[in-house]
């Protein structure tokens, strides 16, 4: 216990605590109140449309940090990772509409998309979740099952690489299109909406949505804590030596499945819990959320930020998404556009990502420093390096 | 150890054993031999694609003993570890280890390694992201269960073992250099130093000195010379000067087409004409 203790404080130097308590506090100390204490109309407000649009960034940037515990630290890369966010995502939706109760159009019961369909009686794997604390069980247990139960094949028979990222490609498709049909019971390719509150709380009230943000922020910050903990273990630094080179960790005596397999489920539940939070902060969850296209978007916020992170996943995330928001309002048809060649610029110029170039940058400006001390040692080098190429 | 032990079930060997002992063409000292034997290849065969690379081999290993096994490319060194780690499953015959009480080729690789043996690769393969220390930490002996990894943290007395082992593959001033930054000879050496902290019975050693200096080369081959007694190395070998200097008074045996050509000390086995013609006229 007091090894575990020891690792979580020392898994950042003190200068990064401080950073992490900082960015802590603006999340959820200055961002909340500049929308709660700060009277409208003035310029420091944060206007209440704005909450759940924040909320459902920070969403996606707890799912490109649990993309970049996998991909970054054990190499693999998920194409799938839309099945677990929806998984969480659905699993709040249900209760959320249980929740609605006889308000819905046709004053019924049973939930809209259920009248639609003309069934009489709410289907058996509905029922548990009028509970809330089923569900939340449920957006836990519900990805983690089904990435163990994935993740135990895929790994035992050694599967990698492409061929993985493929199958997990394959896997969110096959799910989307089965939650397309209405008979699988998910209100089908209209997804679940009309969410009207949650836990008692009704969604469209600003201090509900400042809540369901202040949820996801600190989703984000402990998810991310987690994913810290994990790669600066010892784990974690199994997790890159199977990255780097697996046959050699088998010699050493660790079978790599069980490394990857619980990395893998743990990613699987912060994106379920990320999902979560997405639903009634955005108010719909439906099946485009499964599109692989949706999955392979999650992987370039990661790739832009910088694998192998952490923070430049999230960073990414952010940066990506922010960029979306905007662009799909003012040039909407330019959007794909930009998102391809923001990665292939990336892909190009910056394989470590944005938190790379930082990195770089400051390595370039500390080796100025030193050829400024020693400008005639540092000559000799250069010219040598320019003649190279 | 108790987690190894518990980590391989009884299996066949017994059973094996005892066809093994009661075989009519087994003499008593040979029975006795293989009863105290570190590591006992018996029978082995594997074919690839038709092609057999090892073919009826027999080895017996002694504890605390070194053996040098040469051999002309394809004679099968590799495969042999290979089959000896897990690595590849023989077509037949079996390994045991430890007096024949344990039978590896049911095994994986994982299992193998936490019995105690280790391997050293022909490539050095260290993990290149990982500092010189980091390396040495994930090979030396310890939990490999995933939640006992966790929360692993170094006792004193393992920091203490990887430094003496730091010091012993000289590389203390590249503790925490990322060993992907290290030179070849480095690599060789820092592989070499995670099979002394993984503590293993037995050490397979694919050429050591491929791409070392010659006082790299007197270096390693007094480390090897300083572990055998305390435990089984088996160093697959083509450098031959290398190999007559590790051998003194030690036997050496050559494999070609996958099994044993001759076995014997060094003399005797430059000396034996099917060597010879073996490996001149292959050139």
């Amino acid at each position: 216990m007091r090894g575990v203790l020891n690792t979580f404080l020392r898994m950042h130097t003190p200068g990064q605590w401080l950073g992490f308590g900082a960015v802590a506090a603006f999340l959820l100390g200055v961002l909340p109140a500049l929308n709660a204490a700060v009277p409208a109309g003035t310029a420091l407000h944060l206007p209440d449309y704005l909450v759940p649009l924040f909320g459902k960034f920070l969403c996606f940037a707890l799912i490109a940090v649990a993309m970049d515990l996998i991909w970054g630290y054990a190499g693999i890369l998920s194409l799938g990772h839309g099945v677990f966010f929806a998984a969480g995502g659905y699993a709040m939706g249900m209760h959320l509409m249980r929740s609605i109760g006889k308000e819905g159009v046709y004053r019924s019961e049973l939930p809209d998309f259920m009248v639609f369909l003309d069934w009489k009686e709410l289907p058996w794997f509905w029922r548990p979740f009028d509970s809330l604390p089923f569900t939340m069980a449920a957006i836990v247990l519900v990805p983690a099952i089904i990435a163990f139960a994935f993740g135990w094949f895929a790994f035992r028979s050694r599967i990698r690489g492409v061929y993985f990222s493929i199958i997990t490609q394959a896997l969110t498709f096959a799910l989307m299109l089965l939650f397309f049909r209405n008979d699988t019971g998910f209100g089908g390719n209209n997804g679940l909406t009309d969410f009207k509150r949650l836990a008692g709380w009704p969604l469209s009230h600003p201090l509900t949505k400042l809540y369901l943000y202040m949820g996801s922020a600190a989703a984000l910050l402990s998810g991310y804590l987690i994913c810290r903990f994990i790669v600066k273990s010892r784990l974690g630094r199994v997790l890159i030596a199977i990255r780097d080179s697996e046959s050699r960790v088998l010699f050493a005596g660790y079978s790599a499945a069980p490394y990857k397999l619980f990395a893998w489920t743990v990613s699987a539940v912060l994106c379920g819990v990320a999902g979560a939070f997405y639903t009634p902060q955005v108010g719909i969850i439906n099946p485009s959320e499964l599109a692989p296209a949706n999955s392979i978007e999650m992987a370039i916020w990661v790739a832009v930020g910088g694998r192998g992170t952490l923070v430049g996943a999230a960073i990414g995330a952010l940066a990506i998404n922010g960029m979306k928001s905007y662009l799909t309002a003012a040039y909407p048809e330019l959007w794909l556009f930009a998102l391809g060649a923001v990665f292939v610029l990336v892909t190009m110029f910056l394989p470590t990502g944005l938190v790379g170039l930082v990195s770089r940058i400051r390595t370039r400006l500390r080796e100025r420093k030193v050829q400024a001390v020693r400008p005639a040692k540092a000559d000799a080098p250069a010219a040598v390096e320019g003649a190279a190429p | 150890m108790s987690t190894s032990s518990s980590a391989v079930s009884p299996s066949a060997a017994p059973a094996k054993l005892v066809e093994k002992l009661t075989r009519k063409d087994d003499t008593e000292t040979r029975i006795a031999r293989m009863g105290h034997s570190m590591l006992w290849v018996d029978n082995i065969s594997v074919s690839f694609d038709g092609f057999k690379a090892i073919n009826n081999l027999n080895l017996v290993l002694m504890p605390g003993e070194l053996r040098c096994i040469i051999g002309p490319n394809g004679a099968g060194k590799t495969t042999m570890m290979d089959i000896i780690t897990g690595k590849t499953r023989p077509d037949s015959g079996y390994v045991y280890m430890d007096g024949a009480r344990i039978e590896l080729t049911r095994l994986t690789e994982p299992q193998i390694a936490r019995l105690g043996i280790g391997r050293k690769f022909q490539r050095p393969t260290v993990f290149e992201q990982l500092t010189t220390f980091e390396n040495l930490e994930l090979a030396c002996k310890g939990p490999r269960n995933v939640f006992r990894v966790l929360s692993a943290t170094l006792d004193g007395e393992q920091k203490d073992r990887i430094d003496a082992v730091l010091k012993t593959i000289g590389l203390s001033e590249h503790r925490e250099l990322r060993s992907g930054l290290l030179s070849h000879g480095q690599k060789q050496w820092l592989e070499i130093g995670m099979l002394l902290v993984q503590d293993p019975k037995v050490m397979l050693v694919d050429e050591p000195v491929a791409g070392m200096t010659p006082v790299e080369i007197e270096r390693t081959t007094e480390l090897l010379l300083s572990l055998a007694g305390a435990r089984t190395v088996v160093v697959v070998e083509h450098d031959m000067e290398f190999v007559r200097k590790l051998a003194v008074n030690r036997t050496v045996t050559v494999l070609h087409e996958g099994s044993i050509l001759a076995e014997g000390s060094m003399d005797e086995v430059q000396n034996n004409p099917e060597v010879v013609r073996v490996y001149l006229g292959a050139h």
